[in-house]
């Protein structure tokens, strides 16, 4: 950590330091291209993963957190950067370096109207674009009147502006037009079959080979984290269940965690190991989704049928425990909020005892057929770096190569009780991507079979007070959600609710790759892609 | 041998002969028509009522599933209530379509099968189309099909529609090219191309895919794979891949033109293993084992009617089965097989039938 201090102050004196959760420094934003570049490129600390980056509204001034980390060391380092003009406010992109930043900088200047120089697209992403203020601001104004539901249509103008410095120092904006004047533009989405969810991309099409593809998000985005702001804590958890609703048990746990380490809550271990279990569920629930819906896309309807056989056990031990089969409202701030169903365990016992059989069955079905695989190897191929570049975690990076799992990076909950292997694969193709959420199903199963009998007798949760005042301060926590790495940043100002609650999605970012993993493969490769992905409109547009 | 079959002629005949007792030969030939296209046009409806519901119930079975159940005893109605339903639709009137050939399209989709669909040999004596050059037609009439679908494509004036017509274009004749071929190594070891011929030197001399051996058997595969292709069905649906183009090129319809589509959808299928019945498994000719006397009486005493669309269900049955188990195909890889695979393949295998008629190597 001192190196890591050593090196900033020494590249830029004007770095202010402090210390937090990671060492944080408050650099001057103009200086911030700069520092980043040298903090991606420095052999020692190589902060190759932009894991997030937050904007915020800190009254007097508006400016981005980032979140740092590096792959090979696995060190955190925090930089935040701002602005005091309110009115026209201005940062410097990050893009060029790492390039998930290009969609997390679009949705800052659409929640505070912050704009960023170099970014090649600054455009709104989730609001449509005549909307009237930046809705995360703290003086926004929320009135009916201020925006009234529209009543026409957006047309699509295809056009986006670009900042950029010149040599005598002043802004220059430079429109630039997303597709040639010529292209083939087809809308798939926002209602497309294969879009899981209401997902729009702006598809150039020549012939049927993809030229580009436009991503346009926000049909369903339900400004969570502008509703966090005047939520409790123990209000905030619900909306968790509705980000990704295959990975509800694991949003959840983040949020919890990340209130309950600000509390300093020590959680009695018998919730801990449900909270695992639980976990590891979803993300059984979550793969064979993934199976059946990629199966479906693919157009082997069969497949799919034969994935929901499966997963309605693991839903049928949600329903028992936690009374519902989808938003299951279980985690609660220092436990769960019941005990388990006396049949838990022994549906558990049964799920593992038949998964194998059917996995094979999968196997025989669908990933073994000739015409399934050629339809997805050497598709969508994903480089280890592209891979971290575009912060693209979970199952789609360890397709890549990328060993990200949060699980085994940073062990939460009974994570470093159980062993499991992390399914890598290095093709970086669908099918790679594919046969890791397969082998993760097998690895899960695993964990469950370590803990089902061993869950220790002892309270299931924690008492807490009704209203909880987080004690002051900026808090990042990770777990590893069935899609990916899902973060829950929480600044508070130990009020009773939230001074700001973002949630680091990880569809977010495979959303973001879409463009680079399809240029010049065909619409079907596009569905391929898209499904292999496995992301979740919910999550991208919360 | 063939005694034993019943002859429908004999019935057709009768009917002949009684009208022309009591009316002017050109009064009784009217009434036949007449007659003939409202049969045609019944069993039309008919076959695909119960193939839709054979499909939704085998392919509720591939799925662990059960399938209609609710209307009527096992489900029966719920094809004739669907059916019911699509009558009484609302045909939507999209603006900015080319009105004519829009509402032309889906007519000679259903043309193209129904002209297929009379010269199907049901049983012995019970054909509508029977001429000189049976096959040919089949193959002709059939192709006009594809003009529908491009049709339809390109006056929905929608891009989805359009690139599924393309697809679909560039599909069905690449596959009318196996199946002409494999056809034609049938037109060529029969020495004909009338359809009742061909039925008849299978009833007297066993059916081709036994007496033609290994190239009638490589033909017959052949057939199967571009047959199941030019009906746009899974693993060859393209053209209509509900998860990349909606619903291809039938998009923009509604009522009835959709359900034309429909309908010619389930009896090119039909039309597909019929053809693949008359030409290799022996139309409606009876299984024949070579010395089993009783046996061969036996199977002569089923109706050849039952035989022609027991064979039919067999094959679509396995249609059915490549639908419900593969994954689609992409187009290029859709085309890769047809151009670099099968073409070729029915060419050798066209050369090996022609040796093996020349100097009769077979059965």
């Amino acid at each position: 950590m001192a190196n890591i201090q050593e090196k900033i102050t020494t590249f830029l004196p004007e770095a202010v330091f402090e210390e937090g959760q990671y060492p944080t420094f408050t650099v001057p934003a103009e200086k911030l291209p700069a520092l980043a570049r040298m903090l991606h490129d420095d052999a020692d600390l190589q902060f190759d993963n932009l894991a997030a980056l937050v904007g915020n509204d800190w009254g007097d001034t508006l400016g981005v957190v980032y979140y740092l980390n590096s792959v090979k060391y696995n060190h955190w380092v925090i930089l935040k950067a701002a602005t005091a003009d309110r009115e026209n406010p201005i940062l410097y992109s990050v893009s060029d370096v790492w390039a998930n930043a290009n969609f997390e900088e679009r949705e800052v200047y659409d929640f505070f109207g912050i704009r960023f120089i170099g970014h090649p697209d600054m455009r709104r992403i989730f609001l449509r674009g005549d909307w009237a203020g930046y809705p995360l601001r703290k003086d926004y104004d929320t009135s009916r009147e201020n925006n009234r539901v529209p009543t026409e249509s957006e047309e699509n103008n295809d056009k986006t502006i670009s900042l950029s410095v010149n040599a005598d120092g002043k802004i220059e904006t430079k429109i630039i037009d997303i597709f040639d004047k010529d292209d083939y533009i087809i809308n798939i989405g926002p209602q497309h079959p294969a879009t899981h969810g209401v997902m729009h991309f702006r598809t150039a099409l020549d012939g049927e080979i993809i030229k580009k593809i436009d991503v346009h998000c926000g049909y369903i985005h339900r400004g969570i984290e502008k509703l966090w702001e005047g939520m409790t804590y123990p209000q905030t958890l619900h909306m968790t269940d509705r980000l990704d609703y295959l990975s509800a048990c694991q949003n959840r746990h983040a949020l919890c965690m990340c209130i309950e380490e600000a509390m300093q809550v020590e959680v009695p271990q018998r919730a801990q190991y449900i909270r695992t279990m639980m976990d590891e569920l979803m993300r059984i629930n979550s793969h064979l989704l993934f199976f059946s819906t990629l199966a479906m896309d693919l157009g082997s309807v069969t497949a799919l049928c034969y994935g929901f056989r499966e997963r309605e056990k693991v839903l049928d031990i949600f329903d028992e425990t936690c009374g519902a089969r989808m938003s299951l409202n279980y985690n609660t701030i220092g436990g769960v909020m019941a005990d388990i169903h006396p049949n838990f365990q022994r549906r558990i016992k049964e799920l593992i005892a038949i998964m194998p059989g059917a996995l094979k069955e999968y196997h025989n079905l669908f990933s073994n057929n000739v015409i399934a695989r050629n339809r997805m190897i050497g598709m969508g191929n994903l480089s280890l770096d592209d891979a971290i570049r575009y912060n693209m975690t979970g199952p789609s990076g360890r397709g890549s190569g990328w060993a990200c799992d949060v699980r085994k990076r940073n062990p939460y909950a009974v994570y470093d009780k159980v062993e499991f292997d992390e399914v890598l694969y290095t093709e970086g193709d669908s099918y790679a991507r594919y046969m890791v959420r397969m082998k993760e199903i097998e690895q899960s199963l695993h964990i469950l079979e370590q803990l089902v009998d061993n869950i220790p007798e002892g309270d299931f949760a924690v008492k807490m007070k009704p209203i909880i005042k987080v004690p002051e301060g900026r808090y990042f926590k990770q777990v590893e959600a069935s899609r990916g790495a899902f973060g829950i940043y929480l600044e508070s100002r130990g009020e009773k609710n939230p001074y700001r609650l973002k949630v680091v999605s990880p569809g977010y970012s495979l959303v973001g790759a879409i463009d680079h993993l399809v240029k010049g493969s065909k619409i079907a490769d596009l569905i391929t892609i898209g499904a292999s992905l496995d992301y979740v409109v919910p999550d991208i547009d919360r | 041998m063939q005694d034993n079959i019943f002859d429908f002629s004999i019935v057709t005949q009768w009917i002949d002969t009684f009208l022309r007792t009591y009316i002017p030969d050109w009064g009784a030939l009217l009434i036949e028509f007449v007659l003939i296209g409202l049969a045609l046009l019944l069993l039309y409806a008919l076959i695909a009522l119960a193939l839709i519901y054979g499909e939704r119930k085998i392919c509720a079975f591939f799925q662990c599933r059960l399938g209609p159940n609710r209307v009527g005893p096992l489900g029966l109605f719920q094809s004739i209530a669907d059916m019911l339903k699509i009558l009484i639709k609302e045909l939507i009137d999209i603006k900015h379509t080319d009105k004519f050939l829009f509402n032309l399209a889906p007519y000679l989709v259903i043309l193209s099968s129904m002209l297929a669909f009379g010269c199907m040999p049901f049983g012995k004596g019970l054909q509508v189309l029977d001429f000189n050059i049976g096959v040919f037609f089949i193959m002709a009439v059939s192709s006009i099909g594809v003009l529908g679908i491009l049709l339809a494509g390109w006056s929905s004036n929608n891009k989805y529609t359009l690139i599924g017509a393309m697809r679909s274009g560039a599909q069905m004749i690449s596959y009318e090219l196996s199946i002409g071929l494999s056809m034609l190594a049938v037109v060529v070891y029969a020495g004909t191309m009338q359809t009742s011929q061909l039925v008849d030197q299978q009833v007297t001399n066993g059916w081709f895919i036994f007496t033609g051996h290994i190239p009638m058997f490589i033909a017959f595969v052949i057939y199967l794979i571009a047959g199941t292709a030019e009906t746009n069905r899974g693993p060859f649906d393209l053209p209509e891949a509900e998860s990349e183009l909606t619903a291809g090129y039938h998009t923009e319809y509604s009522g009835i033109h959709f359900g034309f589509y429909y309908l010619a959808e389930y009896l090119n299928m039909f039309i597909v293993a019929g053809i693949a019945s008359l030409l290799f498994l022996g139309g409606w000719a009876p299984l024949h084992i070579g010395g089993w006397e009783a046996f061969n009486n036996i199977m002569d005493y089923i109706p050849s009617i039952i035989w022609f669309f027991g064979k039919t269900a067999v094959m679509m049955f396995i249609i059915m089965w490549f639908k419900w188990t593969f994954p689609r195909l992409r187009i290029d890889q859709l085309l890769h097989l047809e151009w670099k695979y099968l073409v070729p393949i029915g060419f050798v295998n066209l050369l090996l039938v022609v040796l093996m008629t020349i100097f009769k190597i077979h059965f």
